[in-house]
């Protein structure tokens, strides 16, 4: 077998694992939208807002420092001490889930029984609020997130691999998008479980589908909005840690969100595996068609092929691959 | 039958007891609309209480008060013995009042048992971790549950759909799933708010005789809301009748059909 041959099994992969990445963000989305109807445009700023906190903790920083010391006159910094990177990490969460009441309870709560548009535009609101809010808690500045996880390539599989074919020098497979995928893989599972076999999880899939309904059997909408928001703080998290590790803590990191639509036309917007198959193709598609197809039309094709992907595939499945096509009776 | 009397025999030997709610002078108004005015009647523990009335009469609000889904602004609702505070919808679930709706309002991207599961909700008391975890307390609870929800369908002789999502089913079996939602709550009350609407005559069969099991079996009290006179007539103990938010009529069948109001309101009156 040619070189090119395991080349293309390299590219698919790199492309599989970049997709598991983009499932993670993309099953934020999932996760509030089955339950609420809402599409939460603040899921990208939320891995950014989870990656912070989480090196802010690690590192010591003084939340606010820069307010404080405007405002006082000090020079506060650090705290001098760091937190192990477990304990930071189990911080973190506290505040998403702390964040997820405050959303509840400030925003959520006020706007019960409006039009999915309504709460789409809070959403909105909520996502620059909480950049801003973000940056003023911890800075503005690219900050480098490690959490312990190897990085680089695999060494061991590179060298294991080299010399299959004449000019292979072996699978370049990075450590860290390794961990990634196994990370993500634990997750959805337990996501998928909980769903479908615990009280909570049919509570929320109830929520999800009918409000009056889940109200009349005895489920508080607000208990479980709360729980819903902590999840998708819980999913956020992880996607922060994952794409923070790789390309640093900043801003662009939360508009990795928006390679979760594609993603999300593709899986359909209600289901947990449609978000983690979507992300794959997703991931392998843009891989495979930049690795063929780029070099003759001047390549950078990862930009636009997922959008353009999701374009065709609306046009013939318009509730996406795993979506529920709930028939309308008339 | 003596109103007063704390418990009475049916002639079909069902044991009629002292009212678990009662409804005191509740008025409900919508801005300037007056939804219900000054209504009061009760539901006796194990009966089967009938609220009928020509459209707009006010039933399925009187049956969102109940359930809590409106607010009264007057009046005072008494169950089981204590009168009761305003309350959320879910907190009166947890409380053992159980419903259906009228326009079926059942979680359609979910099988018929994971549909009747939900209903199971109030009695299932194991905390988050444990059903993260899955093992342990949160296995046994679901199994025991599990358990009530199989006898639910084969009593309801739905097990040939359990594993079907109920937006595909047919819709007088989506009434009954919707029932069997209800009764998996083992409710102290259960509310039918038009159990028979849009059914034909095998099927409203089917569902009066599921109503008449239901009270029979598990002496479960029963208030519905139905616009067919013959099934009114024949399945209930006492009958309450409204007409724009008033209460015109309340007895058994036989009192209300003969009541000059009751009649004047369904078949309108001569104005002179």
């Amino acid at each position: 077998m040619s070189a090119n041959f395991f080349y293309t099994i390299e590219v698919i992969a790199n492309g599989l694992m970049t997709g598991v990445m983009y499932s993670l963000v993309a099953l934020g989305f999932v996760l509030i939208f089955k339950a609420s109807g809402v599409f939460n445009y603040a899921q990208g700023v939320m891995a950014l807002f989870a990656a912070m906190t989480l090196v802010g903790i690690q590192t010591g920083q003084v939340p606010f420092a820069h307010l404080i010391n405007v405002i006082f006159g000090t020079h506060l910094d650090k705290f001098g001490w760091e937190v192990p990177t477990f304990i930071a990490i189990l911080i973190a969460l506290a505040v998403m889930i702390g964040f997820a009441f405050l959303v509840e309870r400030y925003i959520l709560k006020h706007l019960v029984n409006q039009d999915p548009i309504i709460l789409f535009m809070a959403t909105i609101g909520l996502a620059y609020f909480m950049e801003g809010f973000g940056d003023l808690m911890w800075g503005s500045e690219i900050k480098k997130l490690d959490v312990g996880l190897p990085q680089g390539g695999n060494v061991w599989l590179e060298n294991a691999t080299a010399g299959w074919a004449e000019g292979f020098y072996g699978f370049y497979i990075d450590n860290l998008d390794m961990w990634a995928t196994a990370i993500a893989i634990v997750l959805v599972a337990g996501l998928i479980v909980f769903s479908n076999y615990t009280k909570t999880g049919r509570a929320l899939r109830a929520v999800a589908d009918d409000n009056q309904a889940a109200l009349s059997v005895g489920i508080s909408l607000r208990k479980i909005w709360v729980i819903v928001w902590s999840l998708a703080g819980l999913v956020a998290l992880v996607a922060g840690i994952m794409w923070g590790a790789k390309s640093g803590v900043q801003f662009s990191l939360s508009l990795i969100a928006l390679k979760a639509l594609p993603v999300l036309m593709l899986g359909g917007f209600t289901s947990i595996p449609g978000a983690i198959v979507g992300g794959m193709i997703i991931g392998v598609g843009e891989k495979l068609f930049e690795f063929t197809v780029g070099p003759y039309i001047g390549g950078a094709t990862e930009n636009w092929f997922a959008y353009v992907l999701a374009l065709i595939f609306l046009v013939f499945r318009p509730q996406g691959l795993f979506g529920e096509k709930i028939i309308e009776r008339v | 039958m003596n109103a007063t009397a704390e418990s009475y025999v049916t002639e079909d030997g069902r044991t009629i007891g002292a009212p678990v709610m009662e409804m005191k002078n509740i008025t409900l108004k919508f801005g300037g609309v007056t939804a219900i005015s000054n209504i009061s009647f009760d539901i006796r523990e194990g009966e089967i209480r009938a609220i009928i009335g020509p459209n707009g009469a006010g039933k399925s609000s009187m049956l969102n008060v109940i359930n809590g889904f409106y607010h009264p602004q007057e009046g005072e609702i008494w169950f089981r013995g204590e009168k009761r505070k305003p309350m959320k919808p879910y907190q009166i679930a947890q409380q053992g009042i159980a419903r259906t709706f009228q326009n079926i309002a059942l979680f359609k991207g979910m099988s018929t048992l994971d549909n009747i599961m939900t209903g199971r909700f109030t009695h299932m008391k194991t905390n988050m971790f444990w059903q993260a975890v899955w093992k342990g307390p949160a296995e046994r609870e679901e199994n025991l549950n599990r358990d009530i929800v199989e006898h639910v369908i084969d009593f309801l002789e739905i097990q040939a759909i359990r594993k079907t999502p109920v937006g595909r089913l047919p819709y007088g079996l989506q009434k009954r799933v919707e029932l069997g939602r209800a009764l998996a709550a083992q409710p102290k009350l259960l509310l039918l708010d038009e159990p028979m609407a849009g059914m034909n005559v095998e099927e409203k069969e089917d569902m009066s005789r599921f109503i008449l099991d239901v009270n029979d079996e598990f002496g479960t009290t029963i208030a519905l809301i139905e616009h067919d006179m013959g099934v009114v007539m024949d399945i209930s103990d006492r009958v309450v009748v409204l007409d724009y938010g008033k209460k015109i009529g309340d007895g058994t069948p036989d009192e209300v059909r003969n009541n000059q109001d009751v009649i004047d309101a369904y078949l309108g009156v001569a104005h002179d």
